[in-house]
């Protein structure tokens, strides 16, 4: 089998040699009332790194992606099975026992449609930090900033802070909402299809972003676009009905896919 | 699709064009025969009260303390209807509400789906008590059970029929302020809870500030239907023009009063007829002032999303 997408240009990040687990699924099942979403699904998360998921409409990507903030539990007859381990606490976070509101202060979200709260953008910046309870106004103007600039949003906004974030262009909401992610400290930042509403100036800058913030912070990002994986990501899982048909190295992933429907998919042959 | 005969196109065919004509004038004539009523009431109304404001001037109208039309050393001071009618409104909201948003708060964020398709048909059902009934229900329920906690309370007050209104109008200002809470996109919630957010600081912080012209409308809508409410009044409230700002004494408002004498058998073309249509305008001036008040709500409020 030839290499699929050759012409892709992939992440200048490399695979570290020795990679820290931040996260391990284990026999995650996951139902909607009596349907079943995901199936089994086995595969682990490397710390600051790009882990992109991908694969057609309906595979459950953005399903498993929730379960890590679980989101599902807003839901009524939703059902996890088995257990995503976060590290280094060793916890099974989609455990009933864990409280889905300590998860999600570890593990924040930047969801696909740009969201901004109606609230000035120092206000959505900080409504993570307010809920908190931070009220101390020298902590919130320095984390605010920090999560601007880690945003690459400080520049334009730093005079305005108090403009309400939905006048901002989309592009630069949906920064807003990465620093609205950041401002907390996560350990893991998920993202949902981050561009899919953009133009695609705006698209690059935020690929830039990502692949900058993995340094520092562990990145779950969903996408349909292929490229997009190609370009952000270390690792890549690929999904199909609900169950992980092959994840490794982004690189190995796109060039040397081991399964025919991987193959199939990255050639565009279905999906 | 193959098609064996192609017809021409052919030309205008008039007879279609006349028929959409008159339809169009006719649901021309439909659409514009509110607003006709409307401008034909504001007229009379005008034309009347223009009657009663060349017999009494508009001065003592707005500053005279009394309103005794029907005695015979009459006086025509609106206050006393006016100040009855925002004290029991003002009562109304001061129940509605507290009590409305809650309603709101807990059918649009925190009922199960089946709690709140149940209880929203009996709110509905809420608002189709004749408002009469309300007031006897204020008149012979709610005063006695006043009188326990103020036992000089008389029997007739403005506090009981504002209770009751304020009862009366909390379905109405529920619903409407669960309209906007409901109409805010499921993408702020979700944010909210992202960040870590709990359902309450959801709520408070996301949901109610995004959907505050929504609720803000509920609010003055509320006031002008506690504001133009009759029956309740006119029953508890006892029917003499009372100029105090305590709820606990007997009032008129100028529903009540136009309702009492609207009754009566006042040949037209009196003053005493003609007061009624100069009540009526006030009324109606206040309601158009509250509209106002909510349209520039809306306007400062209106947020984007």
């Amino acid at each position: 089998m030839s290499a699929v997408v050759t012409a892709v240009p992939f992440a200048t990040q490399s695979v570290s040699a020795d990679p820290k687990v931040k996260s391990r699924i284990r026999g995650l099942n996951f139902y909607y009332g009596n349907l079943q979403a995901l199936k089994n699904i086995d595969m682990v998360v490397y710390e600051h790194a790009v882990t992109a998921l991908i694969g057609p409409s309906g595979c459950g990507k953005s399903t498993l992606l929730r379960c890590f903030n679980r989101m599902h539990d807003l839901t009524p007859h939703t059902r996890y099975e088995g257990e995503i381990r976060l590290y280094p606490d060793d916890v099974n976070i989609v455990s009933s026992d864990i409280d889905p509101i300590e998860v999600r202060m570890r593990i924040s979200m930047v969801f696909q449609k740009p969201n901004p709260f109606p609230k000035s953008i120092y206000e959505n910046v900080a409504y993570g930090l307010r809920v908190r309870g931070v009220k101390a106004r020298s902590e919130l103007d320095g984390r605010v900033e920090a999560a601007l600039r880690g945003a690459a949003l400080w520049e334009e906004v730093k005079d305005r802070l108090e403009e309400p974030g939905t006048a901002l262009s989309g592009g630069q909401q949906q920064r807003l909402c990465i620093a609205r992610a950041l401002a907390t400290d996560p350990e893991i930042v998920l993202f949902d299809e981050p561009t899919s509403a953009l133009d695609p100036i705006a698209t690059a800058s935020i690929e830039d972003l990502i692949i900058s913030m993995a340094g520092s912070v562990t990145i779950l990002i969903v996408t349909h676009n292929m490229q997009q994986a190609a370009r952000v990501s270390s690792y890549t899982a690929f999904m199909y009905l609900g169950e992980l048909v092959e994840y490794g190295p982004t690189t190995e992933l796109f060039t040397r896919p081991r399964h025919q429907r991987t193959s199939d998919y990255l050639t565009g042959r279905f999906g | 699709m193959p098609s064996a005969q192609r017809s021409l196109i052919r030309p205008r065919i008039h007879h279609r064009d006349i028929k959409e004509r008159l339809v169009e004038a006719f649901l021309f004539i439909c659409a514009t025969s509110a607003v006709a009523v409307t401008t034909a009431i504001v007229v009379v109304l005008v034309y009347e009260s223009a009657g009663f404001f060349e017999r009494v001037s508009i001065v003592d109208f707005l500053t005279d303390t009394m309103w005794t039309p029907l005695f015979a050393e009459a006086r025509y001071g609106i206050l006393p209807l006016l100040c009855g009618t925002l004290l029991a409104a003002g009562v109304a909201l001061l129940v509605a509400v507290p009590l409305g948003l809650m309603v709101a708060l807990y059918l649009s964020e925190f009922a199960p789906v089946k709690v709140r398709e149940s209880v929203k048909p009996f709110l509905e059902l809420l608002e189709g008590v004749p408002t009469v009934v309300y007031g006897y229900f204020a008149l012979l329920f709610v005063t006695p059970l006043l009188q326990n906690v103020i036992p000089d309370l008389p029997g007739f007050n403005v506090l009981s029929p504002g209770i009751v209104i304020g009862i009366m109008i909390v379905p109405y200002v529920g619903s409407v302020s669960e309209d906007a809470m409901r109409a805010v996109p499921n993408a702020l919630r979700e944010a909210s809870y992202a960040c870590g957010a709990t359902r309450l600081q959801t709520t408070l912080r996301v949901v109610m500030p995004a959907a505050a012209s929504g609720i803000a409308a509920a609010f003055v809508l509320g006031i002008a239907r506690a504001t133009g409410e009759t029956m309740v009044v006119a029953i508890a409230a006892g029917q003499q023009p009372n100029l105090t700002l305590d709820p606990t004494e007997p009032a008129a408002t100028i529903t009540a009063y136009i309702v009492q004498v609207a009754l009566g058998d006042l040949p037209h073309g009196s003053i005493g007829y003609q007061s009624i249509f100069a009540a009526g305008l006030v009324l109606l001036l206040i309601t158009l002032l509250f509209n106002i008040l909510a349209h520039l709500l809306r306007m400062r409020f209106r947020e984007a999303y």
